[in-house]
């Protein structure tokens, strides 16, 4: 099914979106870098001194795989919605809806966008932090499966968001309004072991909770929810997204009139 | 071989415009042909559902056989578009913008970086290579589109309004390319508001208005009965069944009423002359304007205004 013109079509948008991250690295790379920074020093130096443990390791410890986390979540949504964005609002999406290529293509290209955006960005936060602490890397694959696993989540998240945007302020409006917020209540910050029973019950219906757990068992080795729980509600999103943005490319919704 | 063929094909937008009426269209390969009409005709939206930018409501495309929605991939690999407005990433480089489209269709990066070559040094814009695509002219940003489609040497172009807002030593420059890809083989289909533009370009020619195909003919045919007057005669006693005068079209309308085309270069005497030698007398004559004529009017006068 997947001939050698998929291939290079694949190939040419991954290379674009490489490009693109590079060419703008000051909105990309470099805005994540410094507020995480900020986020180290302010709550894991200065206020996490005062706070103490937290499940066993050091306040700091215990946010870094957190941060590192949420700047992954937010900087593959934010790649796909803003690029895939501007190729509508710019029109050249349809140097793309005019090629042969098929829809899952363009699908996989823009995700592995995302995920290059992601990891990027991952990784450089993880550097960030190793000024700051150490890191123990305790299941180094479940590490590196959860981080392209979450990375892909929310590309294909940012992708239906930006097929449904009308304009600008269309893209901010769920990082700003639901990912951030679940972001924050997904455990970067505390383990949910210190809520009460209700409003830990409630925080199990946070995806990111599982995400954010996951990348901490892997690197700390503790958690606060099965990891094999984690992997089903992960994958679940990931072929939900990718079968439902099909069905968006197939209708053409926002694409074709 | 039909490069392109349309079946009672429609369109209504989601307010309610219904932009296409069912219309059936057929090109033949390697053919230079025009689809004319005034603005809002349908025009853009019938290019939209062949190139795959708008949906259907209802009918078929098929390219040089291809079904559109059965072997789609063959299909959209046939065609070659430039759109009626600006639709490549202002922010990239010209030569990235033919070697990205190449790749969408498939070309790996060396062919495509040597196809880009060639067809920006034909049209004038390897210079330019390095710009940023935001800083062409308005003229270059056409040439740069006209070059992207053929990027991946499609046997079939489809150029919507190629040559509006070019001045007129560009327009010239593009019309020389387009014939000298077409005697090449290339299958050519443009829509223009400009007659001139069809006329010296095109073989065949549809003429569309709101939605419906109101003439497909061939150029020149189409240009002599345009340069044809109907008169419409009202004669004193019943005519016979059969009418016919040398040199002229007649219809018989009814028992008192006979339509003659009359040439741009024949006199009105004449007519006169050779009906009272078969015993028709008539007693009153009107003109008759046509759908076409009036169409044309209105897109002369459109020019004019544009023009101004
Ligand atoms: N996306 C759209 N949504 C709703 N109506 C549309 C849309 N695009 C075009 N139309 C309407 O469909 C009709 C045909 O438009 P179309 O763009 O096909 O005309 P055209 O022949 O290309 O005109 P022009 O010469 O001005 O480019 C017009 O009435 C137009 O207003
Ligand atoms: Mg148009």
């Amino acid at each position: 099914m997947i001939n050698r013109n998929h291939v290079v079509a694949l190939q040419t948008i991954v290379a674009r979106e490489f490009r693109r991250v590079r060419r703008i690295w000051i909105q990309t790379i470099v805005p994540p870098a410094i507020t995480m920074t900020l986020y180290f020093i302010i709550f894991g130096n200065l206020i996490g001194k005062r706070i103490g443990e937290m499940d066993g390791f050091t306040y700091m410890q215990f946010i870094a795989p957190g941060l590192i986390m949420m700047s992954i979540i937010s900087n593959s949504y934010g790649n796909v919605v803003s690029s895939f964005f501007g190729s509508r609002f710019g029109k050249y999406v349809e140097e793309m809806l005019v090629s042969p290529m098929p829809n899952y293509i363009m699908l996989i290209g823009y995700m592995a966008g995302g995920l290059i955006r992601g990891v990027t960005v991952g990784i450089l936060v993880a550097l960030i932090a190793l000024f700051f602490t150490d890191l123990r890397l305790e299941h180094p694959w479940i590490m590196l499966s959860i981080v392209a696993l979450t990375s892909m989540v929310f590309s294909l998240a940012g992708f239906v968001n930006a097929i449904y945007a009308k304009n600008f302020d269309g893209i901010s409006i769920i990082p700003t309004f639901v990912l951030t917020p679940l972001t924050y209540l997904g455990g970067v910050f505390y383990s949910i072991s210190l809520l009460p029973e209700f409003w830990q019950t409630v925080s199990r219906a946070n995806p990111i909770l599982y995400m954010v757990n996951a990348f901490r068992y892997g690197i700390l080795g503790v958690s606060d929810i099965q990891i094999q729980t984690a992997y089903i509600i992960i994958i679940a999103f990931v072929i939900g997204l990718f079968i439902f943005n099909l069905h968006l490319l197939r209708r053409g919704v926002g694409l074709r009139p | 071989m039909n490069a392109l063929s349309l079946h009672g094909l429609s369109k209504v937008y989601d307010n309610g415009v219904e932009a296409l009426k069912g219309i059936d269209l057929q090109v033949e390969q390697g053919d230079f042909f025009a689809l004319l009409g005034p603005n809002g005709a349908g025009k853009t939206t019938a290019i939209g559902i062949v190139t795959s930018l708008i949906n259907k409501t209802a009918g078929s495309v098929e390219i040089f056989g291809h079904d559109l929605d059965r072997e789609t991939e063959k299909a959209k690999s046939c065609i070659g578009l430039v759109p009626q407005e600006v639709n490549f990433n202002q922010f990239e480089k010209v030569f990235e913008i033919l070697t990205n489209q190449a790749g969408f269709y498939g070309l790996p990066l060396k062919l495509a970086s040597k196809r880009a070559e060639s067809h920006l040094r034909d049209l004038q814009l390897w210079d330019k290579r390095d710009e940023i695509a935001r800083n062409l002219s308005g003229g270059m940003k056409r040439r740069l589109m006209i070059a992207r489609a053929l990027v991946h040497r499609p046997p079939l172009l489809i150029l919507d309004e190629p040559t509006a807002g070019v001045d007129i030593e560009i327009r010239r420059s593009m019309w020389e390319f387009m014939r000298k890809i077409n005697s090449e083989g290339t299958t050519i289909i443009l829509t223009t508001h400009y007659l001139e533009e069809a006329e010296s370009l095109c073989r065949n020619i549809a003429i569309i208005d709101a939605g419906t195909i109101i003439e497909h003919d061939r150029m020149s045919r189409l240009l002599r009965r345009l340069s044809m007057e109907t008169f419409v005669l009202d004669v004193e006693r019943a005519l016979p069944e059969v009418v016919s005068i040398d040199g002229y079209v007649t219809r018989r309308v009814d028992s008192h009423t006979l339509e003659v085309d009359k040439p741009q270069d024949r006199n009105v005497n004449e007519i006169f002359e050779l009906l009272s030698k078969k015993g028709i007398r008539a007693g009153s004559m009107r003109n008759k304007a046509s759908r076409l004529e009036e169409l044309f009017m209105n897109m002369v006068d459109n020019k004019m205004t544009e023009r101004q």
